[in-house]
């Protein structure tokens, strides 16, 4: 089949971007749609044009890697399905494609369909993690957990941080992914000491980061390639409500490890 | 050259503990002063990354992909091994062990291996510390899986996403250590080279992905973990960017490169459907847990495979291996497939398929347990091929997937350039001549998490090198040989772009150094390897400048690395004169076995560059087996149970 394609084209972060026309001939309906850019980019590259910048790694739904808005749907709108793993019998012959890049202020684009994901680090970074240092664990089955809480934490935790969630809302909100991680962890024993900090602090981090408020229309959970449930941010929401109430400032990790701060004491 | 392991002396069961306690220690004042570099954030990267911080170490952290969280250990399925005996099966450290020895065929260190298998218990215990939601039973207790190659039940699972939440454990904990101003990231970010100063690897050169930027990143000691290069084939079940280029250019730099040719067919992967594709996809091995693998008696039967009654039907593992069965070791299988394919029985489009059937499973199980295990796989396979898994067998077939073989190292996972650590995939350490199932993950943490915390501060302790600058001449140097590699490739401007060679060398690899080779095969690859390579720097055509964001041209950077890789491999296949685990010599087989030849081949190949186009020099390190026997590797009697 062929195809043609109107594509985000921005040189830069701090270039004008546009639409450009391109068209993508002899598609065959196997192809995923990565591949049919594959093929659109060789054929630009052996004309001497700059190919088409987009970004991918596993090419089977896991890494979290691929983004685009196709149609004005972040992953082309198919459940359960991130970019990669869109095939092309969705199309037909004489289709036109818009592909874009996410839209977001918390996702600034670096080039064509390529954009600036890292503030999903600095979440993490701000709480998204169960203090425990390596070594000394206790044997792994000491700390039975429900079937049930286990399956649910995993629910939560199977989101690869792609960022379609927040290129879907209308707000720009990150608030499917913070619940997501806020969740697995705070569900889990391993994970209830915390719990509070926890909540706040990745909520203050995502805030900071310029992402959007939240205003439950859910349109972030419809896009989730791994079906993430808009219920986790009911969870959150309960949770950072019971942390503020609880009354402790934003806790700030403690800025040096407890080897490290041994390592303050005079030795030798 | 000498190659020391430097293996522990003393009883196999107490070798580690004893060198723990006689590698030197650092004072932890003296940590802060330590930089450490380490290149990838997989398993291994991450996983080294976050305990070096919390020991105190300045870490630096490089990955290609936007987040750390990215890296191709996320894509891992079906899960990890250890040695709990949760079951209660007759597990223990011992049987993993030989399980490891024997499933690697006889090519791996007995004391590395003894070693993983006792570390395989800490890795769970961290893991499930960490908050990894692993599948738990009714009673809240952890759940298993069986794998090929093992009789008991010893892996540990979180759905199919096993290594995706490996993988964020490890990169949550160094995200931590990132908070506490231990360890600090670098993605974007793709290493090119590495500098040695005095001998010692001192750092290394590195591209910025979005300014195009070279620049050189001194440090006193640097940690590889950077994968496989599976990705030699073109089609493989690894990730777009994985590549060989970090520790090829180590190997350039004197690094010794160990058994390159052992790499692993996986035999459950999507069939190729045509030649645009760009990656294979896997199925987890664990699927053979459930699933009975089969083709029709009859070469050429196309009727649909619901249709072809029992008594017609092949279940060639079963009927081959009995002991095994479905779950006979992955280069086994691979090669049955391949096998009963060559005599027309393979089955879809092109004839390059077998079935994976779940009916009996299911009819057993209930579809409910079945999707539960493995549900989000069978998704994957109805995304991909239009077919539903549970109404109609699975078509698989083999794909590249692993490789053993890697940078050199001793027990210490120290290559034989002091100061150059290398962990995961990237290193030859453990797997010998075949992987098990679910053992990769396992080796990447140990590494990480248990062994180089460790022995890299024996190193610090003992070097005492003195701290290099990116002023220093070498830097400058190799930041030279960086720029005007690029600009030479930005200056071909042909007529083919990069992965039309990149597409025609996997085509030569996979023909001709496969899951099958012969003398024959090989000397066609050595001869048509250099002559692609040769045509690539004259006709390859890369698109824009370096001082961009440039994926062509990162791409062909790694391209013109596997160019030059491959012809290494395809040499250590044409010297090993011998079938064993994933590398098989159509001369050496008995009654279609691999055969194996202890006398002369019972040994590392660790090569010494010297020169593209030169033949690089060998060294081998004997393996000697004081535990074990080294027995047939047969899969075939009941009594075969040790
Ligand atoms: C589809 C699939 C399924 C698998 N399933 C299982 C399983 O169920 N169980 C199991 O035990 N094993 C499995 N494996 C194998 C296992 O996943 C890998 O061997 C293991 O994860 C490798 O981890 P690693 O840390 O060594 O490297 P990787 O996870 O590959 O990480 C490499 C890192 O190095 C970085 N890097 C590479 N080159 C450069 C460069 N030049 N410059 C800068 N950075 C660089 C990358 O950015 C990345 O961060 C599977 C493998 C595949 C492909
Ligand atoms: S490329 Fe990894 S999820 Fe799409």
């Amino acid at each position: 089949m062929n195809l043609t394609l109107k594509v985000w084209r921005q040189k830069d972060a701090s270039s004008q971007g546009y639409l450009e026309t391109i068209e993508a001939k002899d598609i065959n309906q196997y192809m995923s749609f990565l591949e049919m850019l594959d093929v659109v980019n060789e054929h630009l590259i052996v004309e001497g044009k700059e190919p088409i910048s987009f970004e991918s790694d596993c090419r089977e739904g896991i890494c979290g890697a691929c983004s685009c808005a196709i149609n004005g749907k972040p992953h082309g709108g198919h459940k359960g399905t991130t970019t990669c793993q869109l095939h092309m019998r969705y199309f037909k012959d004489g289709d036109t494609i818009v592909i874009e890049p996410w839209r977001s202020r918390a996702f600034p684009v670096i080039k064509d369909l390529i954009v600036d994901r890292s503030a999903f680090d600095r979440i993490i970074q701000a709480g998204g993690y169960i203090s425990v240092n390596t070594g000394g664990a206790h044997d792994a089955n000491s700390i039975p957990v429900s079937k049930e809480i286990a399956e649910t934490a995993m629910d939560a935790a199977a989101c690869i941080g792609c960022g379609a969630c927040v290129a879907s809302c209308k707000n720009g909100s990150a608030m499917l992914f913070v619940a997501a991680k806020v969740s697995h962890l705070n569900l889990l024993p391993q994970g209830k000491p915390e719990k509070d900090y926890r909540v706040k602090n990745m909520v203050t981090q995502m805030d900071e980061e310029g992402f959007g408020n939240c205003t439950n229309i859910g349109s972030c959970a419809e896009v989730c390639p791994k079906e993430v449930d808009l219920k986790f941010i009911a969870k959150m929401n309960r949770d950072y409500g019971l942390a503020i109430l609880k009354g402790e400032s934003r806790h700030k990790p403690d800025t040096i490890s407890i080897q490290a701060e041994l390592s303050e004491l005079p030795i030798d | 050259m000498k190659l020391d392991a430097k293996i522990p002396s003393g009883p196999l069961e107490l070798k580690w503990d004893k060198h723990r306690s006689d590698l030197k220690l650092i004072a932890p004042a003296n940590k802060r002063k330590c930089d450490v570099i380490i290149v990838g954030t997989g398993l291994a990267g991450a996983s080294a990354a976050a305990s070096l911080g919390e020991l105190g170490y300045n870490v630096k952290v490089f990955c290609f992909q936007d987040s750390p969280r990215r890296a191709h250990s996320v894509a891992a399925q079906g899960g990890i091994n250890a040695a709990k005996n949760y079951q209660n099966d007759g597990d223990s450290i011992y049987r993993l062990f030989y399980d490891t020895i024997k499933g690697g065929d006889f090519r791996s260190r007995e004391a590395n291996v003894f070693r993983l298998a006792q570390l395989s218990l800490n890795i769970i215990d961290q893991c499930v510390a960490q908050g990894v939601p692993f599948a738990r039973d009714y009673g809240g207790l952890l759940d298993n899986r069986s794998f090929g190659g093992a009789q008991v039940s010893r892996t540990f699972y979180a759905r199919g996403q096993t290594g995706q939440q490996l993988l964020l454990g490890a990169y949550q904990s160094m995200m931590r250590q990132v908070a506490h101003g231990r360890v600090k990231l670098y993605p974007r970010t793709d290493m090119l080279d590495l500098v040695l100063i005095n001998g010692h690897a001192k750092g290394i050169i590195v591209r910025d992905l979005i300014t195009g930027e070279i620049s050189s990143v001194a440090g006193d000691a640097v940690i590889l973990a950077t994968g496989g290069y599976s990705n030699v084939f073109f089609l493989s079940t690894n990730a777009k960017g994985c590549n060989v280029s970090a520790i090829y250019r180590a190997y350039k730099k004197g690094a010794l490169f160990a058994n390159p040719c052992f790499t692993q067919i996986h035999p459950t992967c999507i069939p190729v459907s045509g030649d645009y594709q760009s990656k294979l996809t896997l199925m987890s091995e664990s699927l053979r847990n459930d699933g009975r693998i089969w083709v029709p008696k009859k070469p050429g039967d196309t009727r649909h495979p619901n249709d072809i009654p029992e008594d017609e039907r092949d279940y060639f593992l079963e009927r081959k291996y009995p002991s095994y069965g479905n779950l006979a070791p992955r280069d086994i299988a691979s090669r049955a497939a391949k096998e009963v394919c060559d005599e027309e029985r393979g089955v879809g489009p092109g004839g390059r398929g077998v079935y994976l059937d779940f009916s009996e499973a299911i009819k057993r199980l209930g579809k409910r347990k079945i999707s539960e295990r493995y549900g989000n796989l069978f998704e994957m396979y109805e995304r991909i091929t239009g077919e539903n898994g549970y109404e109609q067998p699975m078509r698989i077939y083999p794909a590249p997937h692993y490789t053993m073989g890697g940078l050199w190292v001793d027990y210490n996972l120290m290559s034989n350039i002091p100061g150059l650590f290398v962990l995961g995939e990237a290193n030859f350490s453990d797997h010998g001549a075949n992987r098990l199932g679910a053992s990769a993950l396992m080796q990447g943490l140990a590494d990480g998490y248990f062994i180089i915390p460790y022995t890299i501060g024996h190193y610090f302790a003992t070097a005492k090198e003195p701290k290099s600058s990116v002023n220093n001449p070498e830097f400058k140097k190799a930041e030279k040989d960086v720029v005007n590699m690029i600009k030479k490739l930005l200056s071909v401007k042909g007529k083919r772009s990069a992965v039309s060679f990149h597409k025609e060398l996997g085509r030569v690899m996979w023909d001709n150094v496969g899951m099958t080779r012969s003398r024959q095969s090989l000397e066609t690859a050595l001869k048509r390897v250099p002559e692609i390579r040769d045509e690539f720097w004259q006709n390859v055509i890369v698109s824009g400048v370096n001082e961009t964001l440039n994926q062509d041209l990162e791409n062909t950077i790694r391209i013109a690395d596997f160019l030059e890789f491959a012809e290494l491999l395809a040499l250590d296949a044409l010297e090993r004169e011998e079938s064993c685990g994933g590398h098989f010599r159509v001369e050496y087989q008995e009654n279609g076995e691999a055969k194996r030849n202890d006398e002369q081949f019972a040994y590392v190949a660790a090569w010494e560059y010297q020169g593209i186009g030169n033949k690089p020099i060998l060294h081998k390190e004997p393996l000697y087996y004081e535990y074990v026997q080294m027995a047939t590797r047969s899969y075939k009697s009941m009594t075969d149970l040790l």
